[in-house]
């Protein structure tokens, strides 16, 4: 039986959902869900405008055609697919894939500055793993762009006040209410294990709160600071999708994080030159001679190796980027031929990007952001030296295991409650936080639009799911949320306790470190069995270690104890994941089990928590598993939607082997075929 | 062998508003291409300081995306506002100087370099910084704009809300409720905008009192500080210019 009132529960209290999140997901779902007139408390670490969306520089994919090559969003869906070495279920990718071109209208409606055309359309560029211009970009700020476009309409939610049943303002009770710097520390989950809330943590002042929501969505991005250093913001702890997973939530694909080809390494952060320098035309070289003392600027032509452009006459310098850093690792550390440092004398750990060909007003106007980036934060001028780039930990393809409703011509039900679900009831996911769209290998500028049409999605669904609820979270018992808090409160004081010889920055460091090392480019099950040996090992020593700080002011210390700890469980999923999955697909590459093995795994890794005998989390891996929707009993298996496009192996030599419908392919080899500069 | 790089580091710590500040001292080993950000992160690693030995609680600070994106990791270094992840040890101090950070003084204290810059937030709430969307269905493309206009806009529209050009400006003090730079350029920035520019008005009005366009004191320190590079002055003079043209003719034309 659906509750009386859509807007009040039995007790007259406001029912309002939860988001967890103020990326472009968690905002995209607010959005959404008030435009269904459902009230949203959004739940961010930082002021929602400063999210690691922000970071994105590139640009979102949309096959809007306007340079006239044939694109459609079904190359853009084969692509996809394709690019993820057929790992996702595919009618999400057409559900997006469709959309996309609506999506980036949205945006530009919305204020977004995108570059234009000449003409006064937005302008369209080149990214990984396809031959059409079909990424549009603000500069190369992107993401943040995208952000605070959002961001604008939330906080115009955040003035706009609420209406009950009978279109009557509600004194005092606003669309949006913000809590930022706040840390979501749990899930509230009822008996029936219908999820009922959140309890949360202001960062301000340590206060911990319960909060009731008809609904709850995790939009908390991605789980990069595991490995240490990343392209990825300090915030990305994955602590909120650890933290459900520890309650209950399965979570899928874990061992599939991409590592970007790209980045400039420093003390605190590999930060991105994104894909957007070899869309608008950047080549990857190094010198052909390993001993090579002069300046990348005066290597001659004939002398640098080219070896994406030689390897991939097909796709080049935009390869996908399981198979750039790939390259770029087998070159600089099998063959030892990165750039040589004269300096200290040995061949480092870097290739050339070169944009130097390209008229600089160009630059200026289509990658200012990131070469600004380059010359702060490396002081050499990137307009006239080639960058020195490696790769880095960018983004998991992994996440919360989400469901979805097939419609009859293969792509999503609208509205159905099912889409983007965990098998945790109310509990929703949507954005890097879910497992969804990408498969074994993301392809570039295809993040943000999975995180703007994951939030399309998930606040409709949301809103059927409540519509169909029964009792609200807002009228169940006092005492199942006193007790979340309490618990939550008891953890807490523990934590503050803690006194032992450890340091827990260290700790991650070493966690980072091995992470690093072992479970990125290249795996190797004997030292994974290592590495999970090793988890167990840090997962002892962090209960030894001191919290360092015991203020009931803002304490950073105290809450990186917490998600050190959820990010050891985290680590564990990854990597044993990892070990379990004895072939290479996408980002995830064993030497021992070079080929792709769809008989056996073309399936998804769907990883579920148990307590083990010591404390110790466990990881059980499942084939099957049944969650509760609607009323019904569902029963899903990890088998992958392939009903769209027909597996095969990929094969990037050969231009358009991505797709079907290919334009025309440049010549392999001739400089003169690489990407079009258009001034 | 030489003794090995250090970076020394003096930091103004302070529990709450209300308590008493203090400075300390901390001495980290130097890594290459170091930020101030990650000779923070080495003092949690071992949160001892360096004159007196003592244990303390690590640094609380803002931060998160690390490459003057966010905005978050304002603050004052050597006594000059800007974000701490973009200000690389090798500049600020090249023969190994001292280095002081201490938080924004114009925003209030939570704990010692964090600062709450709320305020930011609402005064864009105020100016109505955002395009009036009628909803995100599918409604088609939106009206084409030439790329000078994209071109003036996208500098606008990197605005981080880091507080830089509040924290420089005089006019901002506790005695004085002027909003500031950052709000009034978004003015400028969604005025510019084809459906934005439909609720112009609107914009203009919230900045007509004391506190608004009439606060500036043409010192014209935030452009100086801001890390993007944002024309503010210019925002400035527009807007008012803007503001002053519908005051003389907005009634006539409605
Ligand atoms: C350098 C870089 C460049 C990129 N460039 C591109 C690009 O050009 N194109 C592209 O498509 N993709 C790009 N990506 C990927 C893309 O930016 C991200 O995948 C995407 O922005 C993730 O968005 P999100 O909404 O899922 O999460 P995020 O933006 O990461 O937001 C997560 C939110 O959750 C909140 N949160 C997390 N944990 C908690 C908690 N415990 N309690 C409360 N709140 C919490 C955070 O505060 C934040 O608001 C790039 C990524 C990086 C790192």
């Amino acid at each position: 039986m659906a509750a009386k009132s859509a807007i009040r529960s039995e007790s007259g209290k406001v029912r309002r959902v939860v988001v967890v999140g103020g990326g472009l997901a968690g905002l995209m779902t607010t959005i959404k869900l008030c435009e269904a007139g459902v009230p949203v408390d959004l739940f961010s670490l930082v002021p929602v405008k400063r999210s690691h969306s922000v970071c994105a520089q590139g640009g979102i994919n949309a096959s809007v055609n306007t340079k006239g090559e044939g694109d459609s969003p079904r190359i853009h869906l084969e692509e996809t697919a394709y690019g993820g070495d057929f790992l996702a279920n595919q009618p999400p990718i057409k559900g997006m894939t469709d959309a996309a071109p609506g999506i980036v209208y949205m945006l530009d409606r919305m204020g977004v500055p995108f570059n234009r055309t000449p003409e006064g359309l937005l302008d369209f560029r080149r990214f990984g793993g396809t031959l059409f211009h079909r990424t549009a970009f603000a500069g190369a700020t992107t993401g943040q762009q995208l952000l605070y476009a959002l961001d604008e309409q939330v906080r115009r939610y955040e003035t706009l006040g609420v209406d009950d049943d009978n279109g009557i303002a509600i004194p005092g009770e606003k669309m949006v209410r913000k809590f930022e710097f706040w840390d979501m520390l749990s899930l509230i989950k009822d008996e029936q294990g219908v999820c009922r809330g959140i309890v949360a943590q202001d960062l301000k002042n340590m206060q911990i709160e319960a909060f009731p929501g008809d609904a709850v969505c995790l939009a908390t991005g991605g789980p990069g600071i595991i490995f240490g250093k990343s392209t990825n913001s300090v915030i990305n702890t994955g602590t909120a999708a650890s933290a459900a997973y520890q309650q209950g939530a399965c979570y899928a694909n874990g061992e599939f994080i991409q590592v970007h080809p790209t980045a400039i390494p420093a003390a605190d952060k590999l930060r991105l030159i994104s894909e957007s320098a070899r869309g608008e035309g950047g080549r990857v070289w190094v010198p052909k001679s390993p001993n090579e003392s002069r300046r990348g600027r005066d290597v001659p032509e004939s002398e640098r190796d080219y070896f994406l452009e030689r390897r991939y006459p097909g796709y080049g310098n935009l390869v996908p980027r399981d198979i750039a850093s790939r390259e770029l690792f087998l070159t600089c550390f099998h063959e030892g031929r990165g750039v040589y440092n004269t300096r200290t004398a040995k061949n480092e750990n870097e290739v050339y990007l070169d944009l130097t060909h390209i008229p600089k007003p160009t630059l200026k106007r289509k990658l200012a952001g990131i070469l600004e980036t380059y010359e702060k934060f490396v002081g050499e001028d990137p307009y006239e030296n080639p960058m020195r780039v490696f790769p880095a930990v960018h983004y998991s393809m992994g996440g919360l295991w989400v469901d979805f409703e097939r419609s009859a011509d293969g792509s999503l039900v609208h509205d159905s409650p099912r889409n983007h679900a965990t098998n945790v009831a109310g509990l929703y996911a949507a954005g890097e936080v879910d497992y969804q769209y990408h498969g074994a290998n993301r392809l570039g500028a295809n993040s943000l639009l999975s995180c703007l049409w994951g939030g399309m999605v998930t606040g409709p669904a949301m809103v059927s799911y409540r519509k169909n609820m029964g009792r609200s979270a807002y009228d169940a018992s006092s005492s199942l949320f006193d007790g979340a808090k309490k618990r939550e409160q008891a953890k807490y004081d523990a934590i503050l306790k803690m006194d032992g010889p450890e340091n827990p920055f260290k700790l991650h460091a070493e966690l980072g470190q091995m992470m690093l090392i072992d479970v990125t480019i290249e795996r190797h099950n004997e030292r994974l069995d290592e590495v999970i040996a090793k988890i167990d090992e840090l997962d002892e020593r962090q209960r030894r270690v001191s919290v360092l700080d015991t203020s009931s002011r803002m304490n950073q210390s105290a809450q990186f104890v917490r998600h050190l700890s959820n990010m050891i469980v985290l680590a564990r999923v990854i990597a044993q994941g990892a070990r379990n999955r004895d072939e290479s697909r996408g980002a995830h590459f064993k030497p021992a089990f070079k080929e792709r093995d769809d008989a056996n795994w073309l399936r998804t890794t769907m990883a579920m928590h148990r307590e083990g005998p010591n404390g110790h989390g466990e990881v059980t891996y499942v084939r099957e598993l049944s969650y509760a929707i609607a009323g019904k009993t569902l029963t899903v298996s990890d088998s992958v939607d392939v009903g769209l496009v027909t597996p095969r192996p990929r094969k990037y030599e050969q231009a358009g082997a991505a797709n079907a419908a290919a334009p025309a392919a440049p010549k392999a080899g001739d400089a003169s075929a690489k990407p079009a500069v258009s001034v | 062998m030489s003794q090995a790089k250090t970076v020394k580091l003096r930091i103004k710590r302070q529990e709450a508003p209300a308590e008493a500040a203090r400075y300390d001292r901390f001495e980290v080993p130097w890594l290459p291409q170091m930020n101030i950000i990650s000779a923070l992160m080495e003092i949690r690693k071992n949160p001892m300081t360096s004159d007196t030995k003592q244990k303390v609680a690590p640094v609380n600070w803002d931060s998160n995306c690390l490459e003057e994106v966010c905005g978050a990791c304002t603050m004052l270094v050597n006594g000059r506002v800007r974000q701490a992840c973009t200000a690389l040890i090798d500049h600020v101090a090249p023969a190994g100087e001292e280095i002081t950070l201490e938080p924004m003084t114009k925003f209030p204290l939570v704990r010692d370099l964090v600062v709450d810059r709320s305020r930011m937030f609402e005064d864009l709430k105020r100016v109505k910084a955002w395009v009036q969307l009628d909803g995100t269905h599918e409604l088609g493309a939106a009206p084409r704009q030439s790329p000078e206009n994209q071109e003036e806009a996208y500098p606008l529209s990197r605005c981080m809300t880091c507080g830089s050009c509040l924290e420089a400006c005089p006019q901002v003090n506790s005695s004085s409720s002027f909003i500031g730079p950052a709000a009034i350029s978004q003015v400028r920035l969604f005025n510019l905008h084809p459906s934005g520019s439909m609720h112009a008005k609107e914009r203009l009005e919230s900045l007509m009192s004391e506190d608004g366009l009439a606060g500036c004191g043409k010192a014209q320190n935030c452009v100086e500080v801001c890390p993007k590079g944002i024309p503010l002055v210019d925002s400035i003079a527009q807007v008012s210019r803007q503001a002053t043209k519908h005051m003389l003719f907005g009634w006539l034309f409605g």
